[in-house]
């Protein structure tokens, strides 16, 4: 492992010296737009009209100050280390995937972390892909794009009932905090209705894996759904 | 109206309750008191008033300034939590308004509507939550009563004798024996006593690595059974000896001085004994007459209202509901049923279907954690099981390692959501 992150640091430090120049330093970046699919587009965008969702869009994320993106909340351990002049480079991306909560305790980030080496640099590889810092963004349209499965949009469209909401959340909060914190358990406050009712269908439909959460999900209507998604998208704000 | 007659029911009780004028309460608001600040009834007291934004009053009694909880204990006890981390006040809950009084319920006036307390003062309700939690059934276990917790502790009321169980474990001699007497369904948290042993285990293989573990079971079965016993297999190899009911593990007596277990009347002698006897509901459950023959307090599925008072809901460990097991995750879900259909009562707020969930989890070794869970819907007859799920043996480390640290968010949930 740490021979893998001295390895990458010194091809950091070797891009570094020569802008620009295309070499094939990490991964297979194809590969790393399949794992960006499978395991990171629920959250995150990435490509031409990528935008803040449950997680920042990763446009340009190398070089960029840890949390500084404008728009977007980020948990508290994370703009503190932006705060202390932190920016994302290619071994801490890299220890930050590999180990989400090891790398910063309090992450909002909910994701176990990418245990294997070769996924790690190939999907690096494919981020690297969108930054413009080495600066060598292509031209071709995104690989990668969120919203699977594609529901329906009146499921979409239906109003959530927030009272009945509130209600229902009492559920949630044995286990996700009210105060947004997460000490193990990530925080659900905040999140776009559309990015919640997705998540919830997901698992729903177990497109999403987690035993509990597929259970809480299975049996709760489109309405009621829709009607927590309406509770937590303003609550705590 | 109610309120002068509250008066009045309030003044005759006290002035028989005690010859020192004890003080009187009376409302103009709904009361709602509440009985053990608990699992359930912190809960409960915390959904009552954060919901009604204050057009109840509430009360919550309990005997206790800091509440330790259950849950996490054994992981106390295998080190991997500190003592104080259990422990959580009444502060915040007082904050919000609810009174919270360090006292016992010592008796419920059904007819009266009124709860006496143990310093004499009496109280009017207009609905009475009870959550007490368990009580031990007399001499479930041949030899054991509370006299001799001190030298057999049950360590099943989290405190001081989770304490001493923990300082018996870590005095044991090399390679001496450590018994556990397992209850007999039901009891609070079925993982819990295997937990227990996976944590001991992990102790004794770090400061006592030829110790050995007998439990006495009187169960053909227990929960989680084939993950405890992957994991001890594989943790704990050849130190874990389970003993069931077609070995003697039925038929189990102690001697607290001698420190002997006798087995189908053989004496088997050993360092410490953990004995975990036979559960009922809190005593002050049966005081209010509301508890069956086996010593539960049946409710109605829908609501969590007792079957014998409809101004009485019963939550957590003391109901007898149906399928839901007695845990903390339980009790904290059940009050919130139970607050809304108060509410609704008292202050005509909507009121939802019911939904119930739990989910357990256990940790086996470091960074191995294993779950269990289902949600569970009110029916004619009970609270039903709807939907389960169980981690399977083989999961890979990642997977344990996440389990477990998803349990350290539900402790933190969990206790937030009870204590603010
Ligand atoms: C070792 C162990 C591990 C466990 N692990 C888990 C776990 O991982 N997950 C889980 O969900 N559950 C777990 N549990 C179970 C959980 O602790 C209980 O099911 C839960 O605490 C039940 O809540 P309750 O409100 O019914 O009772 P309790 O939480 O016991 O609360 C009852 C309260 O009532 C008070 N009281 C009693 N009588 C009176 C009276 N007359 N007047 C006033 N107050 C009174 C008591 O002092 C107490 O504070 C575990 C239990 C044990 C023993």
């Amino acid at each position: 492992m740490t021979g893998r992150r001295l390895f990458l640091a010194g091809l950091a430090f070797t891009l570094g010296l020569a802008p620009g120049v295309k070499a094939d330093p990490l991964g297979d970046a194809e590969h790393g737009a399949t794992l960006f699919k499978r395991q990171c587009a629920a959250c995150h965008q990435i490509g031409p009209d990528a935008v803040n969702r449950i997680g920042p869009h990763l446009n340009g994320v190398f070089g960029r100050r840890l949390g500084g993106l404008d728009g977007f909340r980020y948990s508290n351990p994370m703009q503190q280390m932006g705060a202390d002049g932190t920016d994302w480079t290619i071994e801490r991306l890299d220890a930050y995937i590999e180990n989400p909560r090891g790398f910063l305790p309090g992450t909002r980030m909910s994701f176990r972390g990418m245990t294997d080496g070769n996924d790690r640099s190939a999907l690096i590889a494919f981020l690297r892909d969108w930054s413009d810092q080495p600066q060598d963004i292509p031209e071709s349209a995104p690989t990668a794009t969120r919203t699977e499965p594609q529901l329906p949009p009146e499921i979409l469209a239906i109003e959530g009932d927030a009272e009945y909401g509130e209600y229902l959340s009492s559920e949630c909060s044995t286990c996700h905090k009210r105060d947004g914190s997460d000490d193990g358990i990530p925080s659900i406050l905040n999140w776009p209705e559309e990015d919640f009712v997705t998540a919830m269908h997901e698992y729903k439909s177990r497109l999403r894996e987690h035993p509990v959460m597929q259970m809480m999900a299975g049996r709760l209507s489109n309405e009621e759904i829709a009607a927590l998604a309406a509770f937590y998208a303003t609550y705590g704000e | 109206m109610t309120l002068n007659r509250r008066l009045f029911l309030g003044t005759l009780a006290s002035a028989s309750a005690a010859l020192s004028a004890p003080m009187v309460w009376g409302q103009a608001k709904p009361h709602v008191v509440v009985i053990g600040g608990g699992a359930g009834g912190a809960t409960a007291a915390r959904y009552l008033m954060k919901d009604s934004e204050g057009a109840l009053d509430v009360t919550l009694i309990e005997p206790n300034a800091t509440y330790y909880t259950c849950f996490f204990s054994n992981l106390y006890l295998g080190g991997f939590r500190d003592f104080d981390s259990l422990g959580h006040t009444y502060g915040k809950l007082a904050d919000m308004g609810i009174k919270v009084v360090q006292d016992m319920a010592t008796g419920v006036d059904r007819a009266a509507r009124t709860v006496t307390l143990g310093n004499g003062d009496v109280l009017n309700y207009d609905r009475l939550v009870i959550a007490p939690g368990i009580d031990f059934v007399d001499d479930s276990v041949p030899g054991w009563s509370l006299d001799v917790a001190e030298v057999m502790p049950h360590a099943y009321k989290a405190g001081p004798q989770t304490q001493l169980l923990k300082s018996q474990v870590e005095a044991m001699p090399q390679g001496g024996t450590f018994a556990m007497v397992a209850p007999p369904n039901p009891y609070r948290c079925p993982p819990g006593p295997y937990e227990r042993i996976s944590m001991v285990a992990h102790l004794l293989k770090t400061n006592n690595p030829t110790g050995k573990i007998l439990i006495f079971d009187p169960k053909e079965n227990f929960s989680k059974r084939a993950l405890f016993e992957e994991g001890w297999q594989k943790h704990y190899s050849g130190m874990v000896t389970w003993i069931g009911p077609d070995l003697g593990g039925a038929n189990v007596e102690v001697r607290a001085d001698t420190m002997e277990v006798i087995v189908d009347g053989e004496a088997e002698k050993v360092d410490v004994c953990n004995v975990i006897p036979a559960q009922k509901a809190g005593m002050i459950a049966a005081t209010a007459g509301i508890t069956d023959d086996a010593g539960w307090a049946p409710v109605d599925p829908a609501s969590m209202r007792s079957k014998s008072d409809e101004n009485i809901y019963v939550l957590g460990d003391a109901s007898a509901q149906g399928d839901m097991p007695k845990s903390g995750f339980s009790a904290n879900s059940q009050a919130k049923v139970a607050a809304m259909a108060i509410r609704g009562e008292l202050t005509d707020s909507r009121v939802f279907p019911a939904r119930y969930s739990n989910t357990c989890w256990s940790l086996i070794a470091p960074d191995d954690g294993v779950k269990v869970g289902a949600s569970y819907e009110p029916t004619e007859e009970k609270i039903a099981s709807v939907e389960s799920f169980i981690s399977e043996t083989g999961e890979d480390a990642a997977l344990r390692k996440s389990t477990y640290e998803e349990s350290l968010g539900w402790y933190s949930g969990i206790t937030a959501d009870m204590f603010g």
